[in-house]
């Protein structure tokens, strides 16, 4: 791996997402708003907004950052300059990477603008330290990345890349523990969850709104999550093939 | 180097269908040699083996004394594919850049765009460009870092003929730079302009050699007639 490919590889994604100003709003502005809209609905309802809040702000910048990423690299695959950089001299891991780091370099504002909007503006109430809040948030966007990066191989068109939010993401939403915790749900359907990575992102977020200091789960839970991207990067590289039949 | 590609009994199947059938040619270094073909002939399967994207069915391949898709290779060659291998979304100096920092050859941008007369366009987003004009930003890509073989899949298509003239004379130039350059076309005038020639018809050499030769051999005064002439002969033998 060149740190200059790296970066360089970086810097280019950037540009082409500052070129583009409705995506760059699909990425700060939704998590912003659908959070609020979520305080909003349970204003009446006290405490549902610091139980549901937390989770939430780990799933929102999940699936933007699943969606942007899937379409950005699909569109890099039949733009043929995919194949025109791997017949260049620069490593798999340099592309790989140098989106991992635009992408993760917007997760990171996007989670530190939704949390302390959240925070700040919506009121929302964690028993734990909120900086823990914004790393969680970042690493859920960093899942969402890299799994959309994994997925993008399977999708021909982005119809297609489209379609995996419903059949890739829906089901991990369903099963996270958001809607049932998963102690609660049917023995296989608990089995299913506990290898599902979602399920981890939403049970750190659920451990800092409730306990004081960061438990040994929360620590365990972001380290799952965590290992779940290295292994969607490392996936992702072995789908990029400089030959094809 | 004696010969800049050397291909013996290359052949590639696709969904066992066969592309290309046991070509067997060399490609003569620091000159325009011009595959030329159909649509469909299998100039671009070619094209793509050369660069070492393409897997082989059977066969050899050796481009610049090395086994075709040798990572080596990736550094000395220029490939154009037939659409544009550009970001769209990039202004065309931010796509120079990019692809310069990857080949480690930023001082080269400026006199690459204007090799390929697009220094006034150097501002613009490429997705705003003409066809011809974003042919040839990714043209100037495939210039950077020096490269010694440029293989170029239909790179003139569609353009002005004065600017298409131009490009022939910096092809031309290039060679005698040291660079050999593997042009591609369906445009049997254009095979004029190439010292050698490769015509391909299905996936089979018709002929390899200097133009001159294909000429004389067929009797005939354009690489059209003769085209014809070989093809002619081929169905009836």
């Amino acid at each position: 791996m060149h740190s200059r490919m790296t970066l360089a590889t970086a810097r280019r994604v950037m540009q082409q997402l500052l070129h583009d100003h409705r995506t760059l709003a699909l990425l700060f502005v939704a998590p912003c708003v659908l959070l609020g809209l979520l305080a909003w609905i349970y204003a009446d309802t006290p405490g549902m907004f610091d139980r549901l809040g937390p989770p939430l702000l780990g799933i929102f910048p999940f699936v933007v950052m699943f969606l942007t990423t899937s379409i950005t690299t699909l569109r890099e695959r039949s733009s043929g300059t995919l194949e025109r950089l791997l017949a260049m001299p620069i490593g798999k891991l340099d592309i790989i990477m140098g989106y991992a780091l635009a992408f993760g370099t917007v997760g990171i504002v996007q989670a530190i603008i939704a949390s302390m909007l959240a925070l700040r503006v919506y009121g929302l109430d964690v028993a734990g330290p909120e900086w823990f809040l914004v790393v969680v948030a970042l690493v859920d966007a960093l899942l969402g990345m890299s799994l959309g990066l994994f997925v993008s191989a399977f999708a021909r068109t982005e119809f297609q890349a489209v379609q995996f939010l419903p059949a890739f993401i829906l089901p991990q939403f369903l099963l996270c523990g958001l809607i049932v915790p998963v102690a609660q749900l049917p023995h296989v359907l608990e089995r299913v969850a506990n290898v599902l990575p979602l399920t981890y992102a939403v049970q750190a977020m659920q451990e800092i709104s409730l306990h004081v200091s960061i438990s040994h789960t929360a620590y365990r839970d972001v380290g799952v999550v965590l290992l779940f991207v290295l292994a969607a990067i490392v996936l992702g590289a072995t789908t990029l093939r400089r030959q094809t039949k | 180097m004696h010969v800049a590609i050397n291909a013996v009994g290359v052949g590639v199947l696709k969904d066992s269908l066969p592309i290309l059938h046991d070509l067997t040619f060399g490609v003569e270094p620091f000159a325009i040699t011009g595959l030329i073909g159909p649509s469909g002939s299998g100039k671009t399967t070619l094209m793509r083996s050369i660069i070492g994207v393409q897997q082989l069915t059977k066969g050899d391949l050796t481009v610049l004394d090395k086994p075709a898709g040798h990572p080596s290779l990736r550094a000395r060659i220029g490939y154009v594919t037939q659409s544009p291998a550009i970001y769209d979304d990039l202004t065309v100096e931010q796509n120079m850049r990019y692809f310069a920092s990857i080949v480690g050859a930023p001082s080269q941008i400026k006199s690459v765009l204007d090799q390929v007369h697009l220094t006034h366009q150097a501002r613009q987003i490429a997705g705003s460009l003409s066809g011809g004009e974003r042919a040839r930003v990714s043209l100037a890509v495939a210039l950077l870092g020096d490269p010694q073989l440029l293989v170029l899949d239909e790179p003139t298509v569609g353009l002005d003929p004065v600017l298409r003239k131009h490009l022939w004379e910096l092809f031309a130039e290039l060679t005698t730079k040291g660079k050999t350059v593997l042009v591609s076309s369906h445009v049997m005038d254009e095979a004029e302009r190439c010292k050698n020639i490769l015509l391909l018809r299905d996936g089979q050499l018709l002929h390899q050699g200097s133009r001159q030769a294909l000429l004389s051999q067929t009797h005939t005064d354009s690489v059209e007639d003769a085209f014809l002439q070989l093809v002619e002969e081929h169905t009836n033998a």
